[in-house]
């Protein structure tokens, strides 16, 4: 299990694009995937339980990623997060 | 340990608030409410400190039966106590001195125009329901013929396609992807949707579903209680599945044994009729017809019957 540390740093935060791009990514992977913030956690592989998360820009969140490939998946998610999702 | 803060609790009752400057950030954690009588007759043993404190006629009669100096004594050592916030129901009206007593040590005191038992059922209702331990559960939740079924199971496994085909089969959708559960009384569960996720759920290729405009108000419903989990998982060839219904699975959330069914996915298998027949005999078990027992026994006896003399 990995667990990591992530401050979202786009500006609209893990909306609807972000939420689903995130999503989509974490769903190529095997592990399963959780986010948690401000007392919350969800599945990282479902958009309803991630975008209900309603998670702001510079909102810490912890991902957790369990199983064979955790390594690339948190690379993978971490990347994503820190790219700002492609949003200038 | 779930906290409320005393400004929720004054919005949700719409309290006076008697000094404006104290502070209403102060976290309330426990649902029981005191009627401070024996602390006003001079008894302070025994006071749980964390208790919101509400006066009524009893205790503002009882006061005003004593001396002056006597009951402002009475007075000060009770608001020096440490808790929470006072309420004085009935609109009842205090002498200026005390509650400027209790504005000096920033005690927060409020004001209600409801009389004081209906005042306490109501605090009490609402700080069970708030305090309540909770978790948000990745599931799906539907009210099949009456029974909370909790559908779970990996990403992908087809939870949301399930529930999709019980409400088209006339069931009602609860909560899609996340389920905020909630233990409000002992060993029941409470699952709702969370606000913004309320009547949504998604499909993979068709997206986010508004499944109350798409099926009408009788295809939702707020809230449910949970009665049956139904564990959705790919099927394992190397595992034995349940052939009788003998052993009772359980699955725990917040301390709390649900019964639980594994289902196995495989092409072909009809879920949502599955469920719906879970459900349904859920409800037959409950009113007293065991069809396993019942079976066992008639094989049991055929058995008996058979053997040779």
């Amino acid at each position: 299990m990995i667990e990591i540390q992530v401050t979202i740093t786009n500006t609209s935060g893990l909306h609807a694009r972000p939420a689903a791009q995130f999503v989509q990514k974490a769903a190529t992977f095997k592990s399963k995937v959780k986010i948690a913030a401000n007392n919350k956690v969800a599945d990282g592989k479902s958009i309803l339980a991630v975008m209900s998360m309603g998670l702001k820009q510079n909102t810490q969140i912890t991902i957790t990623t369990e199983g064979e490939d955790e390594k690339e998946c948190s690379k993978a998610l971490e990347d994503m997060i820190k790219s700002n999702f492609g949003e200038e | 340990m779930a906290a409320l803060l005393l400004r929720e609790i004054v919005d949700s009752f719409c309290l006076t608030v008697v000094d404006k400057n104290c502070n209403l950030n102060v976290p309330v954690e426990v649902s029981d409410i005191n009627r401070p009588g024996l602390a006003l007759a001079g008894y302070l043993q025994h006071f749980d400190e964390q208790r919101i404190q509400v006066i009524g006629t009893a205790e503002s009669a009882f006061l005003e039966t004593l001396s002056e100096n006597l009951a402002t004594e009475r007075w000060l050592s009770f608001i020096n106590l440490h808790f929470p916030c006072l309420v004085i129901t009935r609109n009842i009206i205090l002498p200026e001195r005390w509650l400027q007593l209790a504005a000096n040590r920033q005690l927060p005191v409020f004001r209600t125009r409801l009389a004081t038992t209906r005042f306490i059922a109501q605090l009490t209702n609402y700080l069970e329901h708030k305090l309540a331990p909770s978790t948000t559960l990745h599931a799906v939740l539907v009210d099949v013929h009456g029974v909370g079924t909790l559908i779970i199971g990996e990403s992908g496994i087809g939870k949301s396609e399930t529930a999709l085909d019980l409400i088209k089969r006339g069931h009602r959708l609860v909560a899609d992807d996340a389920v905020e559960v909630t233990c409000t009384e002992e060993n029941v569960l409470t699952g709702t949707a969370p606000e913004v996720l309320r009547h949504v759920m998604e499909v993979r290729g068709l997206g986010i579903l508004n499944v109350k405009a798409l099926f009408g108000i009788g295809a939702v419903r707020p809230n449910q209680k949970i009665h049956l989990v139904i564990q959705l998982e790919e099927w394992d060839q190397a595992k034995a599945y349940d052939r009788l219904g003998l052993d009772e699975e359980h699955h725990e959330i917040l301390g709390v044994g649900l019964p639980c069914k594994t289902i196995p996915v495989r092409p072909g298998r009809n879920l949502s009729n599955i469920i719906e027949v879970a459900a349904m005999n859920y409800r037959l078990n409950k009113s007293g017809y065991n069809a396993v027992e019942d079976f066992i026994e008639k094989q049991r006896k055929f058995c008996l019957g058979n053997a040779p003399e």
